[in-house]
């Protein structure tokens, strides 16, 4: 039994610290799918969690703080989206600039109206996102098999959670089913096919980087006031860049992105259960190599397993109509 | 006479300080096929593109159907009933057909009842103009005709009657062109107004009803087809008269300059592209290769520039052997009188990002006449630009300009000013004119003579039948990858065609 409570622990271990990895993902889906790159993604959810765990802090609510994360993660987003749709500049430029935005104003921010080191008032009570009890999960506690499923792994978290796994058939679905979709897809392979089609290519990237940047900043909140109780500097911790090479390994598709997420959360939460643990034949392995180990793992993924990820075709270069 | 489709009423439209429409007046009937005809950048596109909403005209009207309209966008167009195939398509590569001929005019939020919608109007459109296509093919698995056709049945998907082409036999076969022009007339049977860009006389002559000529920017005169010839509208849109065929004196070939024994040549898959290929080219002749795309002439051409490695075989230039099979330097070949006008200017002859002057010395840039010391001599190489934009009449003459900013014609002109200037002792050339407008044509056509009558061996490889026929001394014909036959600069058209179909192959070999 010691053996089933370790692998529920470490499977509950690995959707928790996968749901920041998939919103981020999934963000970086609908503007990648436009054809805008976003390497902004890991400033915005820093950013984002930020702003909701200083309104949690502030207000004494988890949705004020969920709001104010989402407002502030989708003003970057426009940022990135000014920059790089309205100026035609570099996006990739545009995205590091808005991740060293973040980690800087952060850090400023935090000291300068909490004084606590960069960090945001611990958050308690209903300033922060508590873990939920589905219904019936008590009543099925006992229940072998069932039980441990239901209640241990798929009931008693917090609603982002659940939001962020039903955001992958939900973005299936606009992707593939609705007209948004069709466009978002057609404008992020050939723009030039949009706009004669008498379609505003402009209008059609700023919505994908809209949406980018509501799911960064539920993401940053999940971080801040659902997972943490308060916001500490660099709190993201490359996650931006994980969920950017998840969505690379996914090849640009919200099912396979939601396993790649699980995949790379899996890792993570692996790394911190064996730390200090002893292996047979090589003995006790380093904290750092196995910290190291998802980021190793991500670039033998993606070097060799995962095949030609090829990127929307339009994507990175600034959309100018020809002469 | 019938009613009016499109008029067009003092047209003016610049870029910057290019005026690329002026004061341009144009009716096109309802129900004929409208031809306007015109050189590269004689405004042609730009036309067509204000009709279509993608320009706005600085002043001017447009009526459709005798209505004036405001067009500024291409849903306007759209709306009107104006349809668009263009140029380059416009088409989502990885989207099925049914997906491209939705994609802009979904109706409604959700695709399954659009597509439902499209899949039976796309039946409908199949069985009343035989434009067939499968819906659900992916756009980039199709050959370059059905993806012609999805553009034609993406304007008809948005109800367009009048249909507006641009230059769409560019990128088609023979055979792929031949079927386009069927479908244009069944869509002029049934109504359709067709408006047909190109700068191709004889597609002009076979397929339309009124023909408009454009040259720099003006409209400058219309014609009943029935009523005019090649010559008239090929004056007219150059500007003064054009020799459709080069004038030239008797060949005085010399010593053999260039000579290929059994070469044989794969490519990247591992499949002989040419098979035991053996010609000899001599001093002050032109030996010409003809063959349907594809036959392995680009190979051959590659293989002895040396940018291609061949499998076995000698070449031998000028007496000396090349090493064709191991390593080959194609800048030492150059130096040793090789020059190469490859087939793609594009991407292997010019770097469009760079300016006129550095693309003139491109290959030769180390040189003693273009350096001073370890550095490039800019003035040096700047005038050498110069006395070629004057001599091969390079416009506009800017050896400032980026390449990308001249057209076919000219950027074909900067490639062969730079190969013949250095006086090499043969000369490859492939596809010379290419893309290029009629009176580029006859100016590359009289430098390739020059060029001959100068002594040079020069070996022309080109898919254009009429052009082979006017310019060799001697004719080649290559089919898969073998010479299937020699002929002389008088051969029939039809004669060629059979040899270039790889009928009678065995006769004739080398």
């Amino acid at each position: 039994m010691a053996f089933v409570d370790a692998l529920a622990q470490l499977i509950d271990a690995t959707i928790r610290v996968s749901v920041p990895l998939l919103l981020a993902c999934l963000a970086g889906l609908y503007s990648e799918r436009s054809g805008i790159f976003d390497i902004g993604l890991e400033g915005k959810m820093l950013a984002g969690a930020f702003a909701g765990a200083s309104a949690a802090a502030v207000s004494g609510s988890a949705w004020v703080g969920l709001g104010m994360a989402i407002l502030i993660a989708v003003c970057l987003a426009l940022v990135h989206g000014f920059a790089s749709i309205t100026h035609r500049g570099n996006q990739i430029v545009s995205g590091v600039a808005i991740n060293f935005i973040a980690a800087g104003s952060t850090i400023i921010l935090g000291q300068a109206w909490f004084s606590q080191g960069g960090r945001t008032p611990p958050l308690s009570g209903p300033a922060r996102f508590e873990a939920i009890t589905l219904p019936g999960a008590d009543a099925l506690r006992d229940v072998p098999v069932i039980g441990l499923i239901y209640s241990e792994l798929i009931s008693g978290h917090s609603i982002l959670v659940y939001v962020a796994f039903l955001m992958v058939p939900l973005t299936w679905w606009v992707l593939f089913r609705t007209r948004f979709g069709l466009r978002l897809r057609a404008v992020g392979e050939n723009p030039a096919a949009v706009d004669t089609a008498g379609i505003s290519v402009t209008w059609l990237r700023y919505r994908a980087v809209i949406l980018t940047g509501v799911l960064t900043g539920v993401a940053g909140a999940y971080l801040s006031i659902a997972q943490n109780a308060g916001f500490v500097k660099d709190m993201t911790a490359g996650k931006g860049f994980i969920a950017l090479a998840a969505l690379i390994f996914a090849k640009w598709k919200p099912v396979p992105a939601m396993f790649a997420c699980l995949l790379f959360g899996f890792l993570d939460a692996a790394s911190i259960r064996f730390q200090g643990m002893a292996w047979p034949v090589i003995g006790k392995v380093p904290v750092q190599l196995v910290n190291a180990l998802p980021f190793i793992l991500t670039i033998i993924l993606l070097a060799g397993f995962i095949g030609k990820a090829i990127p929307p075709r339009a994507g990175g270069v600034p959309y100018v109509k020809e002469r | 006479m019938a009613e009016a489709a499109i008029q067009l009423i003092g047209i003016n439209k610049s870029f910057g300080p290019v005026r690329a429409n002026r004061d341009i007046n144009l009716e096109v009937e309802r129900g004929t096929i409208h031809g306007i005809i015109g050189e590269n950048g004689a405004g042609k596109s730009t036309l067509m593109s204000i009709l279509y909403g993608f320009y706005q005209a600085d002043s001017g009207e447009v009526r459709v159907g005798g209505k004036p309209i405001a067009i500024n966008t291409p849903n306007d167009a759209i709306a009107v009933g104006i349809g668009m195939v263009h140029q380059h398509f416009m088409l989502v590569e990885n989207f099925t057909v049914i997906e491209n001929v939705i994609l802009g005019a979904e109706g409604e939020a959700l695709l399954k009842s659009s597509i439902s919608k499209a899949r039976s109007e796309l039946q409908r459109l199949e069985r009343e103009y035989g434009l067939e296509v499968d819906p659900d093919a992916v756009i980039e698995e199709l050959p370059v005709g059905l993806q012609q056709r999805v553009e034609i049945l993406k304007a008809l998907y948005r109800g367009a009657d009048i249909l507006i082409l641009d230059e769409p036999t560019g990128v088609l076969t023979p055979a792929e062109a031949d079927h386009l022009f069927r479908i244009l007339k069944m869509l002029k049977d049934q109504g359709k107004t067709v408006v047909l860009i190109t700068h191709k006389l004889r597609e002009i002559m076979a397929i339309t009803d009124t023909v408009s000529v454009m040259r720099q920017g003006t409209m400058v005169a219309t014609r009943k087809t029935s009523e005019t010839t090649v010559e008239e509208l090929a004056e007219l849109m150059v500007g003064r008269r054009v020799l459709l065929r080069v004038e030239k004196g008797e060949p005085r070939p010399a010593d053999v300059k260039l000579s290929v024994s059994n070469l044989t040549v794969r490519d990247s898959r591992g499949v002989v592209m040419v098979d035991d290929v053996s010609l000899d080219v001599h001093a002050g002749e032109i030996v010409g290769i003809a063959g349907v795309a594809g036959n392995g002439q680009s190979e051959l051409l590659e293989a002895i520039a040396g940018t291609r490695n061949a499998e076995a075989g000698t070449v031998m230039l000028d007496g000396r052997p090349v090493d064709v099979t191991g390593h080959v330097d194609p800048g030492e070949l150059r130096d040793r009188g090789l020059a190469h006008v490859p087939e793609d200017r594009h991407h292997v002859g010019l770097v469009l990002a760079f300016e006129e002057a550095e693309n003139s010395i491109l290959g030769y840039h180390d040189k003693p006449q273009y350096l001073r010391g370890p550095f490039l001599n800019i003035e040096a190489i700047h005038a050498d630009a110069r006395d070629k934009i004057a001599k091969y009449d390079i416009r506009p003459a800017s050896d400032r300009l980026k390449t990308a900013n001249f057209s076919g014609g000219n950027q074909q002109k900067i490639v062969l000013a730079r190969e013949m200037e250095q006086d090499p002792t043969v000369l490859l050339v492939g596809q010379p004119t290419r893309g290029v407008d009629v009176g580029a044509i006859e100016f590359i056509h009289k430098r390739l003579i020059a060029m001959r009558d100068a002594g040079k061996a020069v070996l022309l490889v080109s898919v254009e039948l009429d052009e082979i026929r006017s310019l060799s001394d001697r004719i080649l014909v290559m089919f898969a990858g073998r010479i299937v036959g020699e002929r002389g600069p008088d051969a029939s058209e039809g004669e060629l065609g059979l040899l270039m179909a790889g009928v009678e192959q065995r006769e004739a070999a080398e």
